[in-house]
Protein backbone atom coordinates (compact mmCIF):
# COMPACT_ATOMS: atom_id res chain seq x y z
CA UNK A 1 0.00 0.00 0.00
CA UNK A 2 2.79 2.38 0.87
CA UNK A 3 4.46 1.57 -2.43
CA UNK A 4 1.20 2.31 -4.22
CA UNK A 5 0.78 5.66 -2.47
CA UNK A 6 4.38 6.53 -3.13
CA UNK A 7 4.01 5.77 -6.83
CA UNK A 8 0.79 7.78 -7.08
CA UNK A 9 2.45 10.81 -5.50
CA UNK A 10 5.51 10.45 -7.69
CA UNK A 11 3.16 10.14 -10.64
CA UNK A 12 1.38 13.34 -9.66
CA UNK A 13 4.74 15.07 -9.49
CA UNK A 14 5.72 14.11 -13.04
CA UNK A 15 2.09 14.60 -14.04
CA UNK A 16 2.49 18.25 -13.11
CA UNK A 17 5.08 18.55 -15.86
CA UNK A 18 2.81 16.98 -18.43
CA UNK A 19 -0.15 19.06 -17.27
CA UNK A 20 1.84 22.26 -17.77
CA UNK A 21 2.84 21.25 -21.26
CA UNK A 22 -0.65 20.02 -22.12
CA UNK A 23 -2.09 23.40 -21.10
CA UNK A 24 0.15 25.14 -23.61
CA UNK A 25 -0.82 22.60 -26.29
CA UNK A 26 -4.53 23.11 -25.65
CA UNK A 27 -4.08 26.88 -25.79
CA UNK A 28 -2.57 26.78 -29.26
CA UNK A 29 -5.06 24.17 -30.41
CA UNK A 30 -7.90 26.51 -29.43
CA UNK A 31 -6.33 29.35 -31.37
CA UNK A 32 -5.26 27.63 -34.58
CA UNK A 33 -7.18 24.36 -34.56
CA UNK A 34 -4.10 22.21 -35.03
CA UNK A 35 -1.29 20.82 -32.90
CA UNK A 36 1.90 22.80 -32.75
CA UNK A 37 4.81 20.37 -32.95
CA UNK A 38 7.24 23.17 -32.15
CA UNK A 39 5.52 23.87 -28.81
CA UNK A 40 8.14 21.98 -26.82
CA UNK A 41 11.03 23.68 -28.54
CA UNK A 42 9.43 27.07 -27.98
CA UNK A 43 9.21 26.26 -24.27
CA UNK A 44 12.82 25.05 -24.26
CA UNK A 45 14.00 28.24 -25.96
CA UNK A 46 12.09 30.36 -23.44
CA UNK A 47 13.75 28.46 -20.62
CA UNK A 48 17.17 29.22 -22.10
CA UNK A 49 16.22 32.89 -22.19
CA UNK A 50 15.36 32.73 -18.49
CA UNK A 51 18.65 30.94 -17.81
CA UNK A 52 20.55 33.63 -19.75
CA UNK A 53 18.81 36.42 -17.84
CA UNK A 54 19.82 34.78 -14.58
CA UNK A 55 23.37 34.35 -15.84
CA UNK A 56 23.37 38.10 -16.37
CA UNK A 57 22.54 38.49 -12.72
CA UNK A 58 18.79 39.02 -12.62
CA UNK A 59 17.03 37.52 -9.60
CA UNK A 60 14.86 34.43 -10.24
CA UNK A 61 11.41 36.01 -10.18
CA UNK A 62 12.45 38.99 -12.30
CA UNK A 63 13.86 36.59 -14.89
CA UNK A 64 10.74 34.42 -14.58
CA UNK A 65 8.27 37.20 -15.38
CA UNK A 66 10.54 38.86 -17.95
CA UNK A 67 10.73 35.51 -19.77
CA UNK A 68 6.94 35.23 -19.77
CA UNK A 69 6.62 38.68 -21.33
CA UNK A 70 9.35 38.01 -23.89
CA UNK A 71 7.81 34.65 -24.81
CA UNK A 72 4.38 36.19 -25.21
CA UNK A 73 5.77 38.80 -27.59
CA UNK A 74 7.72 36.14 -29.48
CA UNK A 75 4.60 33.98 -29.81
CA UNK A 76 2.65 36.90 -31.29
CA UNK A 77 5.58 37.66 -33.60
CA UNK A 78 5.78 34.06 -34.83
CA UNK A 79 2.11 34.18 -35.75
CA UNK A 80 2.29 37.57 -37.45
CA UNK A 81 5.53 36.92 -39.33
CA UNK A 82 5.40 33.21 -40.11
CA UNK A 83 1.79 32.05 -40.01
CA UNK A 84 -0.22 35.07 -41.10
CA UNK A 85 1.10 34.90 -44.69
CA UNK A 86 0.10 31.20 -44.64
CA UNK A 87 -3.42 31.64 -43.30
CA UNK A 88 -5.04 30.30 -46.47
CA UNK A 89 -2.50 27.54 -46.94
CA UNK A 90 -3.34 23.89 -46.33
CA UNK A 91 -2.83 22.02 -43.08
CA UNK A 92 0.18 20.28 -44.60
CA UNK A 93 1.93 23.58 -45.21
CA UNK A 94 1.36 24.42 -41.56
CA UNK A 95 2.80 21.10 -40.44
CA UNK A 96 5.90 21.68 -42.56
CA UNK A 97 6.35 25.06 -40.89
CA UNK A 98 5.87 23.53 -37.42
CA UNK A 99 8.63 21.04 -38.18
CA UNK A 100 10.83 23.82 -39.55
CA UNK A 101 10.26 25.87 -36.40
CA UNK A 102 11.09 22.81 -34.35
CA UNK A 103 14.41 22.28 -36.16
CA UNK A 104 15.32 25.97 -36.20
CA UNK A 105 14.67 26.55 -32.50
CA UNK A 106 16.43 23.33 -31.53
CA UNK A 107 19.61 24.03 -33.46
CA UNK A 108 19.57 27.75 -32.69
CA UNK A 109 19.50 26.95 -28.97
CA UNK A 110 22.38 24.51 -29.49
CA UNK A 111 24.27 27.14 -31.48
CA UNK A 112 23.84 29.90 -28.90
CA UNK A 113 24.03 27.94 -25.66
CA UNK A 114 25.65 24.65 -26.86
CA UNK A 115 24.35 21.17 -26.11
CA UNK A 116 25.91 20.70 -22.67
CA UNK A 117 23.49 19.97 -19.85
CA UNK A 118 22.88 22.90 -17.52
CA UNK A 119 21.21 22.96 -14.16
CA UNK A 120 18.28 25.28 -13.69
CA UNK A 121 17.33 26.63 -10.25
CA UNK A 122 14.00 25.96 -8.57
CA UNK A 123 12.35 28.79 -6.65
CA UNK A 124 10.75 26.24 -4.33
CA UNK A 125 13.90 24.38 -3.31
CA UNK A 126 14.42 20.68 -3.86
CA UNK A 127 14.23 19.32 -0.32
CA UNK A 128 11.67 16.64 0.34
CA UNK A 129 8.21 17.88 1.25
CA UNK A 130 7.40 17.41 4.98
CA UNK A 131 10.45 15.16 5.12
CA UNK A 132 8.39 12.29 3.75
CA UNK A 133 10.49 11.63 0.68
CA UNK A 134 7.39 11.13 -1.43
CA UNK A 135 7.42 14.47 -3.16
CA UNK A 136 9.88 17.34 -3.29
CA UNK A 137 9.01 20.96 -2.55
CA UNK A 138 9.69 21.69 -6.20
CA UNK A 139 7.15 19.05 -7.30
CA UNK A 140 4.56 20.58 -5.00
CA UNK A 141 5.40 24.09 -6.22
CA UNK A 142 5.09 22.97 -9.82
CA UNK A 143 1.64 21.47 -9.23
CA UNK A 144 0.61 24.64 -7.41
CA UNK A 145 1.73 26.92 -10.25
CA UNK A 146 0.00 24.70 -12.82
CA UNK A 147 -3.23 25.02 -10.89
CA UNK A 148 -2.83 28.81 -10.65
CA UNK A 149 -2.33 29.01 -14.42
CA UNK A 150 -5.44 26.89 -14.87
CA UNK A 151 -7.53 29.15 -12.64
CA UNK A 152 -6.24 32.27 -14.43
CA UNK A 153 -7.15 30.73 -17.78
CA UNK A 154 -10.59 29.79 -16.52
CA UNK A 155 -11.27 33.32 -15.29
CA UNK A 156 -9.92 34.81 -18.50
CA UNK A 157 -12.06 32.65 -20.80
CA UNK A 158 -15.18 32.75 -18.67
CA UNK A 159 -15.36 36.32 -17.46
CA UNK A 160 -13.55 38.64 -19.88
CA UNK A 161 -14.75 39.91 -23.23
CA UNK A 162 -11.46 39.12 -24.91
CA UNK A 163 -11.70 35.57 -23.58
CA UNK A 164 -15.22 35.29 -24.95
CA UNK A 165 -14.05 36.62 -28.31
CA UNK A 166 -11.22 34.06 -28.35
CA UNK A 167 -13.63 31.21 -27.62
CA UNK A 168 -15.94 32.46 -30.36
CA UNK A 169 -13.05 32.60 -32.80
CA UNK A 170 -12.05 29.05 -31.96
CA UNK A 171 -15.54 27.63 -32.31
CA UNK A 172 -16.68 29.50 -35.41
CA UNK A 173 -14.22 31.88 -37.08
CA UNK A 174 -16.62 32.91 -39.81
CA UNK A 175 -19.37 33.97 -37.40
CA UNK A 176 -16.75 35.65 -35.24
CA UNK A 177 -15.80 37.85 -38.19
CA UNK A 178 -19.46 38.64 -38.82
CA UNK A 179 -19.84 40.11 -35.34
CA UNK A 180 -16.74 42.22 -35.95
CA UNK A 181 -14.13 40.26 -34.00
CA UNK A 182 -10.65 40.78 -35.46
CA UNK A 183 -9.97 37.08 -35.83
CA UNK A 184 -6.35 37.52 -36.92
CA UNK A 185 -5.48 39.23 -33.65
CA UNK A 186 -7.30 36.62 -31.60
CA UNK A 187 -5.15 33.94 -33.20
CA UNK A 188 -2.02 36.00 -32.52
CA UNK A 189 -3.11 36.40 -28.91
CA UNK A 190 -3.58 32.62 -28.70
CA UNK A 191 -0.02 32.13 -29.92
CA UNK A 192 1.26 34.63 -27.40
CA UNK A 193 -0.57 32.95 -24.54
CA UNK A 194 0.55 29.49 -25.62
CA UNK A 195 4.16 30.66 -25.78
CA UNK A 196 3.87 32.28 -22.34
CA UNK A 197 2.34 29.16 -20.77
CA UNK A 198 4.97 27.06 -22.51
CA UNK A 199 7.63 29.29 -20.94
CA UNK A 200 6.15 28.68 -17.49
CA UNK A 201 6.11 24.95 -18.20
CA UNK A 202 9.71 24.99 -19.40
CA UNK A 203 10.99 26.91 -16.40
CA UNK A 204 9.19 24.53 -14.01
CA UNK A 205 10.32 21.41 -15.83
CA UNK A 206 13.97 22.42 -16.28
CA UNK A 207 15.00 21.89 -12.62
CA UNK A 208 13.79 18.27 -12.92
CA UNK A 209 15.04 17.21 -16.35
CA UNK A 210 17.92 19.74 -16.59
CA UNK A 211 18.31 22.33 -19.30
CA UNK A 212 19.50 21.32 -22.76
CA UNK A 213 18.12 21.76 -26.29
CA UNK A 214 16.52 18.29 -26.37
CA UNK A 215 14.91 18.46 -22.93
CA UNK A 216 11.37 18.66 -24.31
CA UNK A 217 11.40 15.78 -26.80
CA UNK A 218 9.69 13.11 -24.74
CA UNK A 219 7.83 15.58 -22.55
CA UNK A 220 6.04 17.01 -25.57
CA UNK A 221 4.85 13.50 -26.42
CA UNK A 222 3.49 13.08 -22.89
CA UNK A 223 1.96 16.53 -23.16
CA UNK A 224 0.15 15.49 -26.35
CA UNK A 225 -1.03 12.33 -24.61
CA UNK A 226 -2.32 14.38 -21.68
CA UNK A 227 -4.08 16.87 -23.96
CA UNK A 228 -5.71 14.08 -25.97
CA UNK A 229 -6.79 12.20 -22.84
CA UNK A 230 -8.35 15.31 -21.34
CA UNK A 231 -9.80 16.67 -24.55
CA UNK A 232 -8.03 19.10 -26.85
CA UNK A 233 -10.51 21.89 -26.25
CA UNK A 234 -10.54 21.77 -22.47
CA UNK A 235 -7.84 23.41 -20.32
CA UNK A 236 -9.18 21.60 -17.25
CA UNK A 237 -9.06 18.33 -19.17
CA UNK A 238 -5.45 19.01 -20.13
CA UNK A 239 -4.45 19.38 -16.49
CA UNK A 240 -6.40 16.35 -15.31
CA UNK A 241 -5.07 14.42 -18.31
CA UNK A 242 -1.53 15.44 -17.40
CA UNK A 243 -1.84 14.13 -13.86
CA UNK A 244 -3.60 10.99 -15.12
CA UNK A 245 -0.84 10.22 -17.61
CA UNK A 246 1.81 10.80 -14.95
CA UNK A 247 0.11 8.48 -12.44
CA UNK A 248 -0.84 5.76 -14.94
CA UNK A 249 2.66 5.69 -16.35
CA UNK A 250 4.17 5.34 -12.90
CA UNK A 251 1.75 2.69 -11.67
CA UNK A 252 2.09 0.64 -14.85
CA UNK A 253 5.85 0.84 -14.61
CA UNK A 254 5.75 -0.42 -11.04
CA UNK A 255 2.96 -2.96 -10.95
CA UNK A 256 2.68 -4.44 -14.43
CA UNK A 257 5.50 -6.89 -14.99
CA UNK A 258 7.50 -6.42 -18.19
CA UNK A 259 6.56 -2.73 -18.46
CA UNK A 260 9.31 -1.41 -16.24
CA UNK A 261 11.04 1.80 -17.19
CA UNK A 262 11.62 0.79 -20.80
CA UNK A 263 8.01 0.64 -21.92
CA UNK A 264 6.81 3.75 -20.07
CA UNK A 265 6.66 5.86 -23.20
CA UNK A 266 4.61 3.17 -24.88
CA UNK A 267 1.98 3.68 -22.18
CA UNK A 268 1.53 7.30 -23.23
CA UNK A 269 1.06 6.30 -26.86
CA UNK A 270 -1.31 3.48 -25.92
CA UNK A 271 -3.35 6.01 -23.96
CA UNK A 272 -3.60 8.28 -27.01
CA UNK A 273 -4.81 5.44 -29.19
CA UNK A 274 -7.23 4.13 -26.55
CA UNK A 275 -8.83 7.52 -25.91
CA UNK A 276 -9.09 8.35 -29.59
CA UNK A 277 -10.83 5.03 -30.16
CA UNK A 278 -13.18 5.05 -27.20
CA UNK A 279 -13.92 8.73 -26.65
CA UNK A 280 -12.44 10.87 -29.44
CA UNK A 281 -13.37 14.19 -27.83
CA UNK A 282 -11.38 13.27 -24.70
CA UNK A 283 -12.59 12.83 -21.14
CA UNK A 284 -13.45 16.51 -20.68
CA UNK A 285 -13.76 17.62 -24.29
CA UNK A 286 -17.18 18.62 -25.42
CA UNK A 287 -18.62 16.91 -28.43
CA UNK A 288 -20.56 19.39 -30.50
CA UNK A 289 -24.32 19.04 -30.25
CA UNK A 290 -26.30 20.60 -33.05
CA UNK A 291 -29.96 20.82 -33.82
CA UNK A 292 -31.10 21.93 -37.21
CA UNK B 1 -35.59 61.18 -49.27
CA UNK B 2 -31.79 61.14 -49.35
CA UNK B 3 -29.61 58.76 -51.38
CA UNK B 4 -29.76 55.01 -50.82
CA UNK B 5 -28.08 53.50 -47.74
CA UNK B 6 -26.50 50.75 -49.82
CA UNK B 7 -25.72 51.22 -53.46
CA UNK B 8 -24.18 48.46 -55.55
CA UNK B 9 -22.87 48.96 -59.08
CA UNK B 10 -21.36 46.31 -61.34
CA UNK B 11 -20.77 43.75 -58.59
CA UNK B 12 -18.82 40.68 -59.70
CA UNK B 13 -17.91 37.89 -57.31
CA UNK B 14 -15.69 34.84 -57.56
CA UNK B 15 -15.13 31.48 -55.91
CA UNK B 16 -11.52 30.90 -56.86
CA UNK B 17 -11.46 31.41 -60.62
CA UNK B 18 -15.17 30.82 -61.11
CA UNK B 19 -17.24 33.97 -61.50
CA UNK B 20 -20.60 33.59 -59.75
CA UNK B 21 -22.03 37.14 -59.99
CA UNK B 22 -22.06 39.14 -63.21
CA UNK B 23 -22.25 42.89 -62.75
CA UNK B 24 -25.16 43.30 -60.34
CA UNK B 25 -26.73 46.74 -59.77
CA UNK B 26 -29.09 47.20 -56.86
CA UNK B 27 -29.90 49.44 -53.91
CA UNK B 28 -31.27 49.41 -50.40
CA UNK B 29 -33.04 52.62 -49.38
CA UNK B 30 -32.42 54.12 -45.94
CA UNK B 31 -35.17 52.57 -43.85
CA UNK B 32 -36.17 50.29 -46.72
CA UNK B 33 -36.28 46.56 -47.27
CA UNK B 34 -34.88 45.14 -50.50
CA UNK B 35 -35.52 41.51 -51.40
CA UNK B 36 -33.30 39.42 -53.64
CA UNK B 37 -35.30 36.51 -55.02
CA UNK B 38 -34.16 33.54 -57.00
CA UNK B 39 -33.91 29.79 -57.19
CA UNK B 40 -31.26 27.62 -55.57
CA UNK B 41 -27.82 28.46 -56.93
CA UNK B 42 -28.87 31.78 -58.45
CA UNK B 43 -26.25 33.64 -56.42
CA UNK B 44 -28.33 35.09 -53.59
CA UNK B 45 -26.06 33.93 -50.79
CA UNK B 46 -22.98 34.81 -52.84
CA UNK B 47 -24.28 38.37 -53.15
CA UNK B 48 -24.46 38.75 -49.38
CA UNK B 49 -21.08 37.09 -48.95
CA UNK B 50 -19.59 39.48 -51.47
CA UNK B 51 -20.99 42.48 -49.59
CA UNK B 52 -19.49 41.16 -46.33
CA UNK B 53 -16.09 40.56 -47.88
CA UNK B 54 -16.31 36.81 -47.39
CA UNK B 55 -15.59 36.06 -51.05
CA UNK B 56 -13.53 37.96 -53.61
CA UNK B 57 -15.54 40.69 -55.28
CA UNK B 58 -15.01 43.56 -57.69
CA UNK B 59 -17.25 46.54 -58.49
CA UNK B 60 -18.56 49.45 -56.47
CA UNK B 61 -20.25 48.94 -53.13
CA UNK B 62 -21.16 52.13 -51.32
CA UNK B 63 -22.54 52.02 -47.79
CA UNK B 64 -23.78 55.48 -46.76
CA UNK B 65 -21.33 56.99 -49.21
CA UNK B 66 -18.36 54.86 -48.08
CA UNK B 67 -16.72 52.42 -50.48
CA UNK B 68 -16.62 49.01 -48.79
CA UNK B 69 -15.70 46.66 -51.63
CA UNK B 70 -12.67 44.57 -50.70
CA UNK B 71 -12.80 45.33 -46.97
CA UNK B 72 -12.28 42.53 -44.47
CA UNK B 73 -15.42 40.90 -43.07
CA UNK B 74 -14.82 42.17 -39.52
CA UNK B 75 -14.31 45.74 -40.77
CA UNK B 76 -17.60 45.62 -42.71
CA UNK B 77 -19.35 44.48 -39.53
CA UNK B 78 -17.72 47.32 -37.60
CA UNK B 79 -19.26 49.82 -40.04
CA UNK B 80 -22.73 48.70 -38.88
CA UNK B 81 -23.66 45.98 -41.34
CA UNK B 82 -24.99 42.93 -39.50
CA UNK B 83 -25.00 39.78 -41.59
CA UNK B 84 -27.26 36.92 -40.47
CA UNK B 85 -25.68 34.15 -42.51
CA UNK B 86 -27.05 31.07 -44.19
CA UNK B 87 -27.52 28.39 -41.54
CA UNK B 88 -27.77 31.19 -38.92
CA UNK B 89 -24.15 31.04 -37.77
CA UNK B 90 -24.91 30.97 -34.07
CA UNK B 91 -22.11 29.93 -31.74
CA UNK B 92 -23.66 26.56 -30.99
CA UNK B 93 -21.44 25.62 -28.05
CA UNK B 94 -22.07 28.90 -26.23
CA UNK B 95 -25.05 30.02 -24.26
CA UNK B 96 -27.76 32.34 -25.55
CA UNK B 97 -26.39 35.05 -23.25
CA UNK B 98 -22.89 34.67 -24.62
CA UNK B 99 -24.14 34.76 -28.19
CA UNK B 100 -25.79 38.11 -27.55
CA UNK B 101 -22.70 39.46 -25.83
CA UNK B 102 -20.66 38.42 -28.84
CA UNK B 103 -23.05 40.36 -31.05
CA UNK B 104 -22.06 43.50 -29.16
CA UNK B 105 -18.33 42.79 -29.38
CA UNK B 106 -17.66 45.97 -31.35
CA UNK B 107 -19.32 48.17 -28.74
CA UNK B 108 -17.75 49.52 -25.56
CA UNK B 109 -20.80 50.76 -23.63
CA UNK B 110 -21.40 48.12 -20.97
CA UNK B 111 -24.60 49.69 -19.67
CA UNK B 112 -26.01 50.07 -23.17
CA UNK B 113 -25.19 46.44 -23.97
CA UNK B 114 -26.93 45.19 -20.83
CA UNK B 115 -29.97 47.37 -21.58
CA UNK B 116 -30.12 46.12 -25.19
CA UNK B 117 -29.98 42.51 -24.00
CA UNK B 118 -32.93 43.04 -21.69
CA UNK B 119 -34.83 44.80 -24.46
CA UNK B 120 -34.20 41.92 -26.87
CA UNK B 121 -35.20 39.31 -24.27
CA UNK B 122 -38.45 41.24 -23.98
CA UNK B 123 -38.76 41.16 -27.75
CA UNK B 124 -37.94 37.43 -27.95
CA UNK B 125 -39.42 35.96 -24.75
CA UNK B 126 -38.49 32.40 -25.76
CA UNK B 127 -34.82 33.38 -25.77
CA UNK B 128 -35.27 35.05 -22.41
CA UNK B 129 -36.29 31.72 -20.92
CA UNK B 130 -33.20 30.02 -22.31
CA UNK B 131 -30.40 32.44 -21.45
CA UNK B 132 -28.05 29.83 -20.03
CA UNK B 133 -28.85 27.14 -22.57
CA UNK B 134 -26.36 26.16 -25.28
CA UNK B 135 -27.40 27.76 -28.56
CA UNK B 136 -26.96 24.46 -30.39
CA UNK B 137 -29.76 22.90 -28.35
CA UNK B 138 -32.37 25.48 -29.37
CA UNK B 139 -35.03 24.65 -31.95
CA UNK B 140 -34.58 25.94 -35.50
CA UNK B 141 -36.98 28.83 -34.99
CA UNK B 142 -35.34 29.83 -31.72
CA UNK B 143 -31.91 29.70 -33.38
CA UNK B 144 -33.16 32.01 -36.12
CA UNK B 145 -34.50 34.41 -33.49
CA UNK B 146 -31.15 34.22 -31.71
CA UNK B 147 -29.30 34.96 -34.95
CA UNK B 148 -31.48 38.02 -35.54
CA UNK B 149 -31.15 39.15 -31.92
CA UNK B 150 -27.38 38.75 -32.08
CA UNK B 151 -27.27 40.84 -35.25
CA UNK B 152 -29.31 43.55 -33.54
CA UNK B 153 -26.81 43.69 -30.65
CA UNK B 154 -24.40 45.30 -33.13
CA UNK B 155 -26.87 48.22 -33.36
CA UNK B 156 -26.59 47.90 -37.11
CA UNK B 157 -27.71 50.39 -39.74
CA UNK B 158 -28.25 47.62 -42.26
CA UNK B 159 -29.11 43.95 -41.82
CA UNK B 160 -28.21 41.33 -44.40
CA UNK B 161 -30.59 38.41 -43.92
CA UNK B 162 -29.84 35.12 -45.65
CA UNK B 163 -32.99 32.99 -45.93
CA UNK B 164 -34.48 33.59 -42.50
CA UNK B 165 -37.27 31.15 -43.43
CA UNK B 166 -34.87 28.28 -44.11
CA UNK B 167 -35.92 24.98 -42.56
CA UNK B 168 -38.72 26.50 -40.48
CA UNK B 169 -42.38 25.50 -40.19
CA UNK B 170 -44.89 27.90 -41.84
CA UNK B 171 -46.12 29.20 -38.49
CA UNK B 172 -42.59 29.95 -37.33
CA UNK B 173 -41.81 31.64 -40.66
CA UNK B 174 -44.78 33.95 -40.12
CA UNK B 175 -43.50 34.72 -36.62
CA UNK B 176 -40.00 35.54 -37.88
CA UNK B 177 -41.33 37.79 -40.63
CA UNK B 178 -43.62 39.57 -38.18
CA UNK B 179 -40.57 40.41 -36.13
CA UNK B 180 -38.69 41.67 -39.17
CA UNK B 181 -41.68 43.79 -40.20
CA UNK B 182 -41.87 45.28 -36.73
CA UNK B 183 -38.14 46.06 -36.74
CA UNK B 184 -38.48 47.81 -40.07
CA UNK B 185 -41.65 49.72 -39.23
CA UNK B 186 -40.86 50.74 -35.65
CA UNK B 187 -37.08 51.11 -35.64
CA UNK B 188 -36.66 51.99 -39.32
CA UNK B 189 -34.17 49.13 -39.71
CA UNK B 190 -32.92 48.81 -43.29
CA UNK B 191 -32.65 45.26 -44.62
CA UNK B 192 -31.36 43.35 -47.58
CA UNK B 193 -33.29 40.11 -47.58
CA UNK B 194 -32.41 37.01 -49.57
CA UNK B 195 -35.24 34.51 -49.85
CA UNK B 196 -36.60 31.51 -51.69
CA UNK B 197 -39.92 32.08 -49.98
CA UNK B 198 -40.96 34.81 -52.41
CA UNK B 199 -44.44 35.34 -50.96
CA UNK B 200 -43.19 36.22 -47.50
CA UNK B 201 -40.30 38.29 -48.85
CA UNK B 202 -42.45 40.36 -51.22
CA UNK B 203 -44.91 41.18 -48.44
CA UNK B 204 -42.09 42.65 -46.37
CA UNK B 205 -39.99 44.34 -49.06
CA UNK B 206 -40.47 47.63 -50.84
CA UNK B 207 -37.88 46.87 -53.53
CA UNK B 208 -37.26 43.49 -55.12
CA UNK B 209 -34.83 42.02 -57.60
CA UNK B 210 -34.86 38.73 -59.39
CA UNK B 211 -31.59 36.84 -59.65
CA UNK B 212 -30.91 34.09 -62.19
CA UNK B 213 -27.50 32.35 -62.48
CA UNK B 214 -25.58 35.35 -61.26
CA UNK B 215 -27.51 37.99 -63.23
CA UNK B 216 -30.25 40.36 -62.18
CA UNK B 217 -33.04 39.77 -64.68
CA UNK B 218 -35.67 42.07 -63.18
CA UNK B 219 -35.96 44.75 -60.53
CA UNK B 220 -38.46 47.26 -59.26
CA UNK B 221 -41.05 47.95 -56.60
CA UNK B 222 -41.91 44.78 -54.71
CA UNK B 223 -45.59 45.34 -55.45
CA UNK B 224 -45.01 45.30 -59.22
CA UNK B 225 -42.69 42.32 -59.09
CA UNK B 226 -45.33 40.38 -57.16
CA UNK B 227 -47.88 41.15 -59.89
CA UNK B 228 -45.65 40.09 -62.76
CA UNK B 229 -47.07 37.10 -64.60
CA UNK B 230 -43.73 35.30 -65.09
CA UNK B 231 -42.57 35.84 -61.53
CA UNK B 232 -45.84 34.57 -60.20
CA UNK B 233 -45.68 31.42 -62.24
CA UNK B 234 -42.03 30.69 -61.54
CA UNK B 235 -41.64 31.74 -57.89
CA UNK B 236 -45.02 32.21 -56.28
CA UNK B 237 -46.76 29.18 -57.71
CA UNK B 238 -50.14 30.61 -58.62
Amino acid sequence: MELFLHQVLAGLATGGIYACMALAIVMIYQAIDSLNFAQGEMAMFSTFIAWQLMQWGLPYWVAFFATIVISFAAGVAIDRIVFRPLRNASLFSHIVVFIALFAILNSLAGFIWDFSIKSFPSPFGTQSLFGSGLMSTHDAGMIFVTLIVLVLLFVFFRYTRVGLAMRATASNPESARLVGIRVGWMVALGWGMAAAIGAVAGMLIAPVVFLEPNMMLSILLYGFAAAVVGGLNSPLGAVVGGFAVGVIENLAGTFIPYVGRELKLTIALTLIVAVLTLKPSGLFGRAIVNRV
Amino acid sequence: MTGPLLSVRGLNAFYGETQVLQGLDFEVADGGVTALLGANGAGKTSTLRALSGMIRATGDIFFSGLSICGRATEEVARLGIAHVPEGRGTFSRMTVDENLQLGAMTRGDRAGIAADMERLYGFFPKLGQRRRQQAGTLSGGEQQMLAIARALMLRPRLMLLDEPSFGLAPMIIAEVFDILRKLNAEDGMSMLLVEQNATAALELADQAYLLETGNLVMGGAARDIGRDENVRRAYLGY
